[in-house]
Parts: C-alpha cells; structure tokens; sequence
C-alpha cells in the first residue's frame, strides 16, 4: 500500500492506494491515524479511490482508527470508494458507520 | 474448460511444475479436473501473495468474469490468513495446504492449517450492532458472503479445514453478484 499525506486547513487528507490487507497495509494505515493524531490533526479524511482491496484486517484497522479518532474528539471520514470498496462497506454493514464522500470539497466541507 | 491454446498448456505445466506432493496430506481434492493446484506454504502473511497470484492465474485460465475473480480471491486471502493467524499462530514451521480446483463451472478452494482447530458457535455475527465496531471477527462473514458454499471442519490432526465454493454467475449471500 502507498500513501500521501496532505493538510488542507484543518483536515488532514490521506491518500492511500494499494490494497489495505493483513500484514501491511493494515499496519501503515494505523501508523498514519497515530502520526496524524500525535501530530495533532484530529480531522481525517481518508481517500480510497486508489484502493484496490480492503480485506478483512483492514476493514478492521479502519474501524480502530475510526473509534480511536472518535474518542480523541476528532472525526474519520472516507472520501472516494471504489465500487468494490464500495460493496464491501454495504455488506458489512459498516456504511452505517463511516461518513462517506464523493469528492475532495465535499470531504472539506464535512468537517465545518 | 479444457483447452488444445498452446499458452493455457504451458501455463498448466507450469503450475504441475509449481505443485508439491505432500504425503501427509490427509484428504487432498482429486486432481482429476484440467484445472487443479496444490500449494503447501509456510505460515507468513506474505505468502497469501503467492496463493494469491496462482488463484488469479487459475482463474484466467478457467475464463472467469474480473468479478468472480476478485472475488474468488478476496475469500481465499480470509481463509489464508485466519489459517495463518488463528490456526498456525503465525509459527513458520506450521505449514497451511491450499487445493484449488476447477471443474463444471466452479471453483473449490481447501484451505487446511495445524492448529487446534475452533469452535464455530463462538464466532459472533460481526453486522449485529454490538459487534459492529469490533477490529476483528470478519473474515469467516467475507467468505460466507462471497462464496456460494462455506464449510468447516476438523482435520485428522486437529487443525481447521476450510473448503468453500463458488458456482460461477451464482448469486452469493451479498447482493454484490446482482448487480
């Protein structure tokens, strides 16, 4: 999985492609949540558009983070699923969860 | 499915070449369909990329939509790792056996570890509203929702046997073949 990070405001945008799966890529992105939060960005939006899987584990580190986030007072918002991702979040039921946006400036403007 | 393309033989020699024996193997899937491999790999979560890539190889061969594909594959990489993970401990010296198989129209998938096994009853539906939040528990919902056929259970040495199905163009658990 690769990843880039930028802040735009307050919001820390994190770009990740790849696929989030055991072993790795779930391990990076909760090193990402943390750097951001110690870093003092509680605000993250997490572009998937480049995400080709999401496996279970990942799924998993995605929920971690989400309530991590939750409980420092910030918000974890998901900007930009695959289709696939997409069928994933809605099978596991866990588009009841996550804030999901369609675009960038949508992204931004969720956290105002 | 059989095939006289000189590529699709090559590769099929290729995976023959690939394949290992494993005698202790206690019940492995016939090798009777013209697509069939065996793959014995050492507990490490960067292994599921080598189970991986010959599953997809598989399927290209097999003819299969990119969907039942994807799929197909995202339900091997949960069996894999919960082998891995659950089964194996992630100790290296325990070994997880893969059979794929495909014939009239499916794919089967065996996936068998040397753990101590587990008790199905006490994993709980991860889409209940208590669990939703949980970090862990969904890799056996990935398979059921994604293969036509799950079933579990015990090897003759105690580890966990997994064998899943997929019929290909069959509708699964989630919607996602419907669409």
């Amino acid at each position: 999985m690769k990843s880039e990070i930028r802040d735009v405001d307050d919001v820390r945008i994190i770009e990740l492609s790849g696929k989030i799966t055991i072993g790795s890529g779930d391990v990076k992105l909760r090193e990402l949540v943390d750097g951001s939060l110690e870093e003092g960005q509680n605000n993250i939006l997490i572009d998937l558009a480049g995400v080709t899987a999401i496996d279970s584990s990942g799924i998993g580190e995605m929920v971690a983070c989400y309530t991590t986030v939750t409980k420092r007072g910030g918000q974890l918002k998901l900007l930009r699923l695959s289709p696939k991702i997409n069928d994933i979040l809605h099978v596991t039921q866990l588009i009841t969860v996550f804030d999901v946006l369609d675009n960038v400036q949508e992204g931004l403007a969720a956290f105002k | 499915m059989d095939s006289a393309d000189g590529r699709t033989g090559r590769r099929r020699r290729r995976r023959r070449v690939r394949a290992r024996s494993d005698p202790s193997h206690p019940t492995p899937i016939p090798a009777d369909g013209p697509l069939h491999a065996h793959l014995v790999l050492s507990s490490r979560f960067e292994n599921i990329e080598i189970a991986e890539r010959a599953l997809i190889d598989l399927c290209e061969d097999a003819g299969f939509s990119g969907d039942d594909s994807y799929w197909i594959v995202t339900a091997l990489r949960e069996a894999t790792a919960n082998a891995i993970r659950h089964g194996n401990k992630q100790d290296p010296e325990k070994t997880v056996i893969i059979d794929f198989r495909v014939h009239s129209g499916e794919v089967r998938i065996r996936v068998e570890d040397q753990g101590e096994g587990f008790d199905l009853d006490t994993v709980p539906d991860p889409t209940d509203p208590g669990y939703l939040l949980r970090p862990s528990g969904r890799g056996i919902f990935y398979m059921r929702q994604f293969m036509t056929r799950v079933e579990f259970s015990r090897a003759p040495g105690g580890g966990t046997v997994v064998e899943m199905t997929r019929r290909l163009g069959a509708e699964t658990r989630s919607s996602i073949n419907e669409e």
